[in-house]
C-alpha cells in the first residue's frame, strides 16, 4: 500500500512538479514580502520576462523535435539592430517585415543544415551563434544603433505601449503563446514535432517528413526571435550589438525548467511559460527580499538541476542515478 | 587495410592540411592587404601565436577528454574567472602577509584547488543525479558566474606581483611561459588518454556506455575525474594568463566555452563521444588562433573573425558528414 502511494506521489511530482514548485515559490515570496503578489509587481515581472519568454516559446519547438538552438541570442541582436537601422532608412512599416524576412532566412539556413543535412544541432547553432554575431557587427560596423527621432515614431508601441489596460509586450507574449500552444497541442504538425523528437527513426518509418518538420521548428524559432527583437528594439529605440548575448542559455534554462527533455519528445508551451515565469519571479522575488542581484544566478543554478533531477528521479522511481 | 582507414586518415590529417592552407593564404594575402611590412610567417609571430593560444588551448585539452567521455562542460569560462579571482585576491590576504614571494605558489595551489573542486562538483552531480552534463554545466555556468559577481560586483579584481609578472613574461628556450604550460598540458592529457587505463575507459564509456558498464567499467568515477581535470585546466589557464595581466574583470572568460568547443570540434572530436584526440585538438586550437591572427594581419576586424569561424565550424560538419556517409550506408543494410 505504502509503495503505491509513493509511486503516486512520484508520478504526480513528475507530471506537475514544476507547477507545484512554482506555487510554493509564490507563497514563500509573498510571505517574505507582501508587495510580491500585487498586480503592479506581477505585471512588471511578466513584462520584463516577455522578450525571453517569446524566444523560449520558439526554442520549445526545437527542443521537442530533439534539437538545440544556441543561436537565438545572437539572432535576436541581429534582428534588433536590423530593424533599428531600417527604421530610419525605409520607415517602420517596411522595416518590420524586412527584418522578419532576414531573420527567417537565417532560421531557414539553420533548419536546412540541421533538418535536411542532418548535422548536429548543438555545433551548427554554436557556429551560427558566432557567425550571426559577426554578421551583426559587419552590418552595423560595430557601432550602436539608434533611432534618430525617438519621440515622433509609432514604432515604440510594441515595447512601451499599452492596450486593453495591459502592456503590449505582455499581450504579444500571450498571443504568441496561445497561438503556438494551439499549433503544438492541437494540430497534426504539433504531433509530428513530438513524433520526430520522441523517436526519429520510428517517425520516418511512419511516413512523417522528419527533415521538413525540423526545418519548420527552426523557422518558428526564428519568427519568435524576430518578435523578441521587435519588442527589444521598440522598448529601447536604440541598441548595442550584443543586446542578446547570453540569452540563448537563459532561454534554454527556462525551457528545461518547464520540463522539456533535451532528448526531445516532451515539453509543452504551457510548461515553458511556467518556466519563464519561474525565472522572472525568482529574479524579482530575490531582489524584493533584499538579496544581491547576482544571487539569482546561483539560485537558478540550483533550481535547474533540482528540477531536472526530480523529474528524471520520478520517472525512474529512484532518487540516485543507477550509474555505477 | 581496415575499412574506413582512408576516411579516418583524411579526417585526422584534415586539420593540419587546413593549417597549411591558412598559412599559405595569409602569407600571400598579406603581401597585398597587410598594413605592416612584416611577413606573416615570421618565426617570432608564430611563437607569439603559440603563446596567445595558451588560455583557450589549455582548457581545450580538458574539453577533449570530457567530450571523448561523452559529456560536455559549459562552465569552464566561469571556472576560469573564479580561479583568476582566487589567484589574485589570495595574494593580498593578511593570512599570507608574512610569506613574501612564497605567497605565489600558495596562491597558485589555492586557485588550482578551487578549479579542481568546481569541476569535480559538476562531475559528482552528473554521476549521482544522472542529469545530463549539458544541463548540469549550463546551470553551473550561471551559478559560478554568479559567485564571480558576488565577490566584487562589477568591479575588477587587481593585484600585481612583479615577481609573478617576471615569471609569466620569462622565456625558456625561446618559448614563453604560457607556451610551455600549453605544451605540458597537451602532453599530460595525451599521455592520460592514450597510455593509461583511465584514458582507455574514457573512450569506451563515450563510445558505448552500456557496453562499458557490462564490461565492468565504473562509469561514474571516470566521469568525475574528467570533470575534475577540466576544472583543474580551466584554473591552470587562468593562473597562466592572470599571472601576467594581474587584473580580472567579472565578465572575463565569457564565451570561452564556445571557443574551446569550436577548437575541439575542429580538431575532430565527436560531440557524441568515443572519438577524438588531443593532437587533433592541438591542431584545432592553432587553426583558430591562426585564423584570428591572420584575419587581423590582412586588416579584417573581429566581426569577420566571428563570421568566418562560425561558417568554418559548419563547413567542417558538412565535410565530416560526407566522409562518414559511405560507412553509414553500409551499416544501414
Amino acid at each position: 500500500m505504502a509503495a503505491i502511494t509513493k509511486q503516486q506521489i512520484g508520478s504526480l511530482l513528475a507530471k506537475q512538479g514544476i507547477l507545484i514548485a512554482f506555487i510554493a515559490f509564490l507563497i514563500g515570496f509573498t510571505i517574505a514580502n507582501p508587495k510580491f503578489l500585487t498586480p503592479d509587481n506581477v505585471l512588471s515581472v511578466i513584462r520584463s520576462s516577455a522578450i525571453l519568454g517569446v524566444m523560449a516559446l520558439g526554442v520549445t519547438f526545437v527542443v521537442i523535435s530533439g534539437n538545440l538552438d544556441l543561436s537565438v541570442g545572437s539572432m535576436m541582436s541581429f534582428s534588433t539592430i536590423v530593424v533599428l537601422d531600417l527604421h530610419d532608412k525605409i520607415g517602420p512599416a517596411l522595416a518590420i517585415p524586412a527584418m522578419f524576412a532576414m531573420t527567417l532566412a537565417l532560421g531557414a539556413l539553420i533548419g536546412f543544415l540541421v533538418g535536411y543535412l542532418k548535422l548536429n544541432s548543438l555545433i551548427v547553432t554554436l557556429g551560427m551563434l558566432s557567425a550571426i554575431h559577426g554578421l551583426t557587427l559587419t552590418y552595423s560596423g560595430g557601432k550602436n544603433m539608434d533611432i534618430a527621432d525617438k519621440e515622433g515614431t509609432w514604432f515604440s508601441v510594441f515595447g512601451q505601449g499599452t492596450a486593453l489596460g495591459l502592456p503590449v509586450p505582455i499581450l504579444m507574449f500571450v498571443a504568441v503563446a496561445a497561438f503556438l500552444g494551439l499549433v503544438l497541442g492541437k494540430t497534426s504538425f504539433g504531433r509530428k514535432v513530438y513524433a520526430v523528437g520522441g523517436n526519429g527513426t520510428a517517425a520516418t518509418f511512419s511516413g512523417i517528413p522528419r527533415a521538413r518538420t525540423v526545418f519548420m521548428c527552426y523557422l518558428i524559432s526564428a519568427a519568435c526571435v524576430a518578435t523578441a527583437g521587435l519588442i527589444q528594439a521598440s522598448r529601447s529605440l536604440g541598441s548595442q550589438n550584443t543586446v542578446g548575448q547570453g540569452l540563448e542559455l537563459e532561454v534554454l534554462a527556462a525551457v528545461i525548467l518547464g520540463g522539456a527533455s533535451l532528448l526531445g519528445g516532451s515539453g509543452t508551451i504551457f510548461k515553458t511559460v511556467i518556466g519563464v515565469l519561474i525565472l522572472g519571479f525568482i529574479q524579482n522575488g530575490l531582489l524584493l527580499i533584499g538579496l544581491q542581484f547576482y544571487v539569482q544566478f546561483i539560485v537558478t543554478w540550483v533550481i535547474i538541476i533540482l528540477a531536472v533531477w526530480l523529474d528524471i528521479a520520478a520517472k525512474r522511481g529512484k532518487l540516485w542515478s543507477p550509474i555505477a | 587495410m581496415k575499412p574506413g582507414t582512408v576516411s579516418a586518415a583524411l579526417k585526422s590529417g584534415a586539420i593540419w592540411g587546413f593549417i597549411v592552407l591558412e598559412l599559405i593564404f595569409f602569407s600571400i594575402a598579406g603581401e597585398f592587404f597587410s598594413l605592416s611590412d612584416k611577413a606573416f610567417m615570421d618565426w617570432d609571430n608564430m611563437l607569439l601565436l603559440l603563446k596567445q593560444s595558451a588560455p583557450i588551448g589549455i582548457i581545450a585539452m580538458g574539453m577533449t577528454i570530457v567530450m571523448v567521455n561523452g559529456n560536455i562542460d559549459l562552465s569552464v569560462g566561469a571556472t576560469f574567472a573564479i580561479a583568476a579571482i582566487v589567484l589574485l585576491d589570495s595574494m593580498t590576504w593578511p593570512l599570507f602577509a608574512g610569506l613574501g614571494d612564497w605567497v605565489i605558489p600558495v596562491a597558485w595551489v589555492l586557485a588550482l584547488a578551487v578549479g579542481t573542486l568546481l569541476g569535480a562538483l559538476n562531475g559528482l552531480i552528473v554521476w549521482k543525479t544522472g542529469v545530463d552534463a549539458f544541463i548540469v554545466t549550463l546551470g553551473a555556468m550561471l551559478g559560478y558566474r554568479g559567485i564571480v559577481f558576488m565577490f566584487n560586483g562589477e568591479q575588477p579584481t587587481s593585484h600585481l606581483n612583479w615577481t609573478l609578472v617576471d615569471f609569466a613574461e620569462a622565456k625558456f628556450l625561446g618559448l614563453a611561459t604560457a607556451s610551455w604550460f600549453l605544451l605540458a598540458a597537451t602532453f599530460v592529457i595525451w599521455f592520460i588518454m592514450t597510455k593509461t587505463v583511465h584514458g582507455r575507459n574514457a573512450y569506451a564509456i563515450g563510445d558505448n556506455r552500456e557496453a562499458a558498464v557490462n564490461a565492468g567499467i565504473r562509469v561514474g568515477p571516470h566521469m568525475m575525474i574528467n570533470f575534475a581535470i577540466i576544472g583543474f585546466l580551466a584554473a591552470l589557464s587562468a593562473v597562466v594568463f592572470y599571472s601576467e595581466s594581474g587584473s580580472v574583470n567579472p565578465n572575463d572568460g565569457q564565451l570561452y566555452e564556445l571557443w574551446v568547443i569550436t577548437a575541439v570540434v575542429l580538431g575532430g572530436t565527436k560531440i557524441t563521444g568515443g572519438a577524438g584526440s588531443v593532437i587533433g585538438t592541438f591542431g584545432g586550437v592553432i587553426a583558430i588562433q591562426l585564423l584570428r591572427k591572420g584575419l587581423g594581419h590582412i586588416g579584417a576586424d573581429t566581426s569577420t573573425v566571428n563570421l568566418v569561424i562560425g561558417l568554418i565550424l559548419v563547413a567542417v560538419l558538412i565535410l565530416d558528414r560526407q566522409l562518414n556517409m559511405k560507412g553509414k550506408e553500409e551499416l544501414k543494410v
